[in-house]
């Protein structure tokens, strides 16, 4: 009976698992609400895996499509729809959320009921923004999720989580305001319609396209967060608690960069080339200057934040790189695995540091040495993960890194240098960290006290580390399910620039 | 067939993951019986496969699996099987056969055991991928999986804050030179459209005479830039000249890997590398003198470097350095096969030192210096003639194996007609000299001489002290799992070069494999050559076996005749000992000028870029802007009716003052 709604199962069975572990009430119930939580996530997460099995791969366009008119007057439908490019972010959003929850699971110990509903509500609310084929109801997905977040961070949070909590808000949502703008103005122009179809499919003048690309550009680059928007970032992920971080990194940065493929690109194509240089120019800046500002970090959080900047960095570099008006599709389809990898590994570096952090409630490389001699199988996950976050073949993060690079190469062979001392800088200061903390004799009394991770922790190390393994030996599994609609948006972008040409003759 | 290649790297990836997930429940002996069946079967079937390239000669291109396909091009995991690949599996299995062998007596008291066994047979699973690959993605991983366990294995002590640093160091600046690999792949990608190597050889010759200009107005041909590229992570791997500096600290992790990874197999995967890539090379003169050059500093100036190291390891591994130059020299010179002869005996032959001296610091409780050694032949008879015999072939005595690949290399340089070829020979023929020096130094020092260890009080053990020791300090003989390994490497060092230079130099060894028609080098060298004998002969008449011999006489002189003129040369020679005792100052140059520069660039970026402009000027400024104006709009909102009254008015009076100016002004 479900066969035709499994977007909206997707959206709708975490939320309303979250409204029920609302109802469970106060901690003294904490068992209760997390053993509901765990199987309102597991049940959503299966929910999504006939997404995967069912998907057609030769498919460009939008599938398992459910369509209402939602408010009548305005022409705003409840429309969703996946394709190859949102059809992973749906999967590894609900994925996530069912390894934060464990990640949570006796760590929080104050309103456990609010924290797993937050996440739950989240996940509903992220898949609906990747689900959405309308733009207001995009809109207001895009926008809801900041709020659980917000909460997130700021009731769990660490001590400067009010600070950063309203940086967070403030930052995204001041971004975004101009995106409503844009959607407004589209709906002018389409002739009344929301949908996002109809507006990839207007013809807009050069100095129109140049305006919704500000539009678009402020909105999501400081989602993804592309330098110089970048510096809530590294606060937001030093207060979060573990999970609030998980997801953050593994899915929140995502939907900045898939708003510049779902929008940017194919609305403004023209205004995209013609700028593609200035997101190219910053992608760059994100990959170098940011991977050496990662390289001085004491902190182990703001170390990984500053990481992920530099690898989302590849991700916007490889959504912008043309060849006259082509864009490179290993670029693209590298940015897009990229994204995937991205969502496995800041996962688990993030789910690393928690684990340390239980035990030993710092963050501070210093604090730290020799943990290999107590946490010894720890150390080996840490350790996939680090190599992972490097880029090292055969794991996940290999794979979107070499694409973009490969891509790079053919579009400009400069910026693929630039590009390529991520090799460098991603080793030197993952890897230098990961010295200071797990290598040497036992530092202080606090690591000679450490005990290796316990079952649920190993758990999750495994899920994670067979992800990052598998992604890495086998991504075909990932990019065969993008190669239409990859394909497609290609096209699009090119012929529309054509079709812009045409009318300005 | 395709079945048993790939039993061949997975039966050591098996050996490893039992060993390493399952390492406590099967025990020490469990652990070292399984790898060792691995590596064993590997090298069965590694045999097998030459026997059937010797024999049948029919290489074998195919596809295992299919990684990932993107527009249109597919990245495969597969393997390419032919004489040179088959070389090198056998080269492989046979050197890890006889390091796991060995392990069991060198780390049998070691709490890593089980893990050190499943590292070494995860290595010998990644250079075997690494060797059999097909193409660029599958000898990426495996040259990027053959540096990780390196860098696990030099941090295997990970205590030891020498050792974890070693392993850093190594795995960065071995990303540098992966930094230009995988540029020189993108660019195989970009211009070729294919990763394949079969097909990228295939399109090399229409592509050969392609220019492309990187900088605008300057014209390069492609050729050149993908040499050069592809190289600069050889120069990683390999340890050539400026990315050199890795491989002497790599000495920090247990002996046998230093014979396995970084004196065997994975430092030569660069020269494996460029000779798989003949085919490209030979298209650019720029790109092969460029390599000559590299490769002769190397061998020429690493040489000088060992020849005042006292670490019994440094002296080997310096030698190892300027052995890897020569190679690399060999490949500049076009004579690829030459390259590649020296890379197996010197695999053989050096991984022989490396165990001997591993056999040494056993023998010598842990003692690495060679200053407290000497006179150990009496106590280590088996140790002692296999070194002999070990260092006999480095120094290319006629008839020993390593004679047969070095003289092979003077003389294609010697042939080669390239702009750097002058400098090269001279390079290489100085090398000569010291090769023989150095490697006598430490052979007279070590086994002949004063009992100098009994002047020793061996109260520190500064390195890896982890096994135990008796009261009695006199050396003894190690167990025959450490003395077995060397006889069996000590069979090939002395006698395969004679055996297979001729086929492999001058037949039909690799004939369809590796290509070097464009420049003369081996066809000059074949005219030369008559019989293994006959070289072997004539060349005591010749420069280098000259060289050689006064390199011993030297040492002997120096070591043991007049121990006092090492002193009196190094006051003499005050500011050249300066410089090589600093190693040319190279580590201090990448320490203070690229890690600090980059963590000082990065400090200053955070604090000025981040903290201080974003964050301080523009965030938390316009925060305080708003905040400002707002404190400022809110006193007017005092709630006093008169006050709200006044305000109106005054608007009122300023609305009609502008009203009457604009009229004023308009007519």
């Amino acid at each position: 009976m479900f066969e035709n709604h499994l977007l909206s199962l997707a959206i709708w069975l975490p939320i309303l698992s979250g409204v029920l572990v609302l109802f469970v009430g106060g901690d003294s119930q904490a068992k209760l609400a997390r053993w509901i939580a765990l199987i309102g996530a597991a049940v959503s997460f299966l929910a999504t895996l006939p997404l995967f099995t069912q998907f057609q791969d030769l498919h460009a366009g939008m599938q398992f499509i459910e369509d209402k008119v939602w408010i009548s007057q305005f022409n705003i439908h409840y429309a969703l729809g996946i394709d190859g490019i949102s059809l992973f972010f749906v999967i590894l959003n609900s994925f996530t959320t069912l390894l934060v929850i464990l990640a949570g699971w006796e760590v929080i110990q104050s309103r456990v009921s609010h924290y797993m509903a937050a996440f739950l509500i989240m996940s509903g609310l992220i898949n609906g923004s990747f689900a959405a084929m309308d733009a207001v109801l995009f809109y207001v997905f895009f926008e809801a999720m900041l709020i659980p977040m917000y909460l997130i961070i700021g009731i769990w949070g660490g001590p400067r989580r009010v600070y950063a909590s309203v940086k967070f808000f403030l930052y995204t949502l001041l971004g975004s305001l101009l995106l409503l703008v844009a959607f407004l103005y589209l709906h002018k122009a389409s002739g009344g319609s929301f949908s996002i179809a109809d507006f990839q499919s207007l013809s807009l003048s050069r100095d129109i396209q140049i305006l919704l690309f500000v539009a678009f550009f402020a909105s999501f680059a400081v989602k993804v967060p592309m330098w110089p928007v970048h510096t809530w970032l590294p606060d937001a992920h030093v207060e979060a608690p573990t999970g609030g971080s998980m997801v953050l990194a593994a899915i929140t940065l995502k939907i900045g960069a898939y708003g510049f493929l779902r929008f940017c690109l194919p609305i403004a194509p023209v205004a995209s080339h013609e700028l593609s240089w200035l997101i190219v120019l910053l992608s760059l800046v994100a990959v170098v200057y940011i991977g050496m500002v990662a390289l001085v970090q004491a902190d182990m959080k703001k170390l990984i934040a500053y990481s992920s900047i530099s690898h989302m960095g590849f991700v916007t570099l490889g959504f912008f790189l043309f060849e006259g008006s082509q864009l490179n599709p290993y670029a693209v389809e590298g940015a897009l695995l990229q994204m995937i990898s991205h969502g496995f590994v800041s996962a688990a570096m993030f789910f690393c540091v928690g684990v340390m952090y239980d035990r030993v409630h710092s963050r501070q490389i210093a604090d730290y040495g020799g943990v290999v001699n107590t946490m010894p199988k720890f150390a080996a996950f840490f350790l996939l993960f680090a190599m992972a976050n490097a880029g090292l073949p055969a794991t996940s993060g290999f794979v979107g890194e070499f694409l973009v690079i490969m891509g790079a190469t053919k579009a400009n062979f400069w910026v693929a240098v630039l590009a390529a001392t991520t090799l460098i800088f991603g080793a030197g200061y993952t890897l230098w960290m990961y010295k200071r903390v797990i290598f040497g004799a036992v530092a202080n009394s606090h690591v000679a006290e450490l005990t290796d991770v316990n079952g649920r922790e190993l758990l999750v190390l495994i899920i994670l580390a067979a992800t990052v393994l598998g992604m890495g030996l086998y991504p075909d599994l990932f990019a065969q399910k993008m190669h239409a609609s990859v394909t497609n948006l290609i096209t699009l972008v090119a012929d529309k620039q054509a079709a812009v040409a045409g009318l300005s003759q | 067939m395709q079945n048993l290649y790939l039993m061949i790297p997975l039966a050591p990836l098996a050996g490893a993951l039992i060993a390493g997930l399952l390492g406590k429940k099967i025990g020490r002996a469990g652990a070292h019986t399984i790898t060792i069946l691995g590596v064993f079967a590997a090298l069965v079937m590694s045999l097998y496969v030459l026997y059937d390239q010797m024999t049948v000669g029919k290489s074998f291109n195919g596809t295992v699996y299919e990684w990932m396909s993107v527009n249109g091009v597919t990245l495969q995991v597969g393997f390419l099987i032919d004489s040179l690949s088959a070389m090198m599996m056998v080269v492989v299995t046979f050197v890890s056969l006889m390091v796991h062998i060995y392990t069991i007596g060198y780390m049998h008291e070691d709490a890593g055991y089980q893990r050190f066994f499943s590292y070494i047979s995860l290595f010998t699973f990644s250079m075997l991928m690494l060797v059999m690959s097909n193409n660029f993605v599958q000898l990426f991983f495996g040259w990027e999986a053959v540096g990780l366990v390196s860098y696990l294995l030099i941090g295997f002590w990970y205590n030891k804050p020498t050792a974890i640093f070693a392993n850093l160091k190594a795995f960065l600046v071995n990303r540098v030179g992966d930094f230009g690999f995988v540029l020189g792949i993108g660019m195989v990608l970009a211009y070729f459209g294919t990763l394949d190597y079969a097909a990228v050889f295939a399109k090399s010759e229409s592509l050969k005479d392609m220019q492309i200009s990187l900088i605008a107005g300057h014209d390069w041909s492609l050729m050149t830039v993908i040499g050069i590229l592809l190289f600069i992570g050889a120069m990683g791997k390999s340890a050539q000249f400026p990315l050199h500096v890795w491989l002497p600290d790599s000495m920090e992790g247990p002996t046998p890997i230093s014979a396995l990874i970084h004196a065997a197999t994975m430092v030569t995967a660069g020269i494996f590398m460029v000779a798989r890539m003949s085919p490209l090379y030979e298209l650019s003169d720029t790109a092969l003198n460029f390599i000559m050059v590299i490769g002769a500093i190397t061998a020429l100036f690493m040489g000088f470097l060992g020849i005042i190291q006292n670490d019994i390891k440094r002296v080997v591994a310096y030698s190892t350095l300027s052995q890897l130059g020569y190679m690399t020299v060999a490949l500049g010179a076009s004579a690829y096969s030459v390259a590649v002869f020296h890379l197996m005996t010197h695999a053989f032959f050096k991984a022989l030192l490396f165990l001997g001296a591993g056999s040494v610091i056993m023998g010598m409780h842990h003692d690495q210096d060679i200053r407290n050694m000497g006179g150990l032949r009496k106590y280590m008879p088996i140790t002692w003639i296999t070194s002999l015999l070990g260092s006999l072939a480095l120094i290319g005595t006629p008839f020993f194996s390593g004679f047969y690949s070095k003289d092979s290399i003077i003389e294609a340089v010697h042939a080669s007609h390239l702009p750097g070829a002058s400098f090269a020979y001279f390079a290489v023929i100085a090398g000569v000299f010291v090769t023989a020096f150095y490697s006598f130094r430490m052979y007279f020092l070590v086994f002949h001489g004063e009992e100098r260890f009994r002047n020793v009080h061996h109260d520190d053990h500064g390195h890896d002290d982890h096994h135990g020791h008796g009261e009695a300090h006199e050396p003894h003989e190690s167990p025959w799992v450490v003395t077995l390994p060397l006889v069996c490497l000590a069979i090939p060092s002395v006698l395969i070069g004679f055996f297979t230079i001729e086929p492999m130099l001058y037949g039909s060894f690799f004939k369809g494999v590796i290509f070097s028609e464009l420049h003369p080098v081996m066809e000059e060298l074949h005219h030369e050559f008559h019989g293994a004998s006959g070289m072997a002969l004539h060349a005591v008449t010749s420069l280098p076996f000259w060289l050689a011999l006064a390199g011993v006489v030297t040492a002997w002189f120096f070591y043991m005749k007049a121990p006092s003129i090492p002193a009196r040369i190094k006051q003499i020679a005050g500011p050249i000992n300066t410089l090589l005792e600093n190693k040319y100052y190279m580590d201090d140059l990448y320490i203070n000028v690229f890690a600090k520069g980059a963590r000082g660039l990065g400090w200053l970026l955070w604090k000025v870029g981040d903290v201080l402009l974003i964050d301080g000027l523009i965030v938390n400024g316009l925060a305080k802007l708003v905040g400002g104006i707002s404190s400022v709009v809110r006193r007017a909102q005092t709630g006093l009716l008169n006050h709200y009254a006044l305000m109106m008015i005054i608007a009122v009076m300023a609305a009609l003052t502008w009203w009457f100016q604009q009229i004023l002004f308009a007519h």
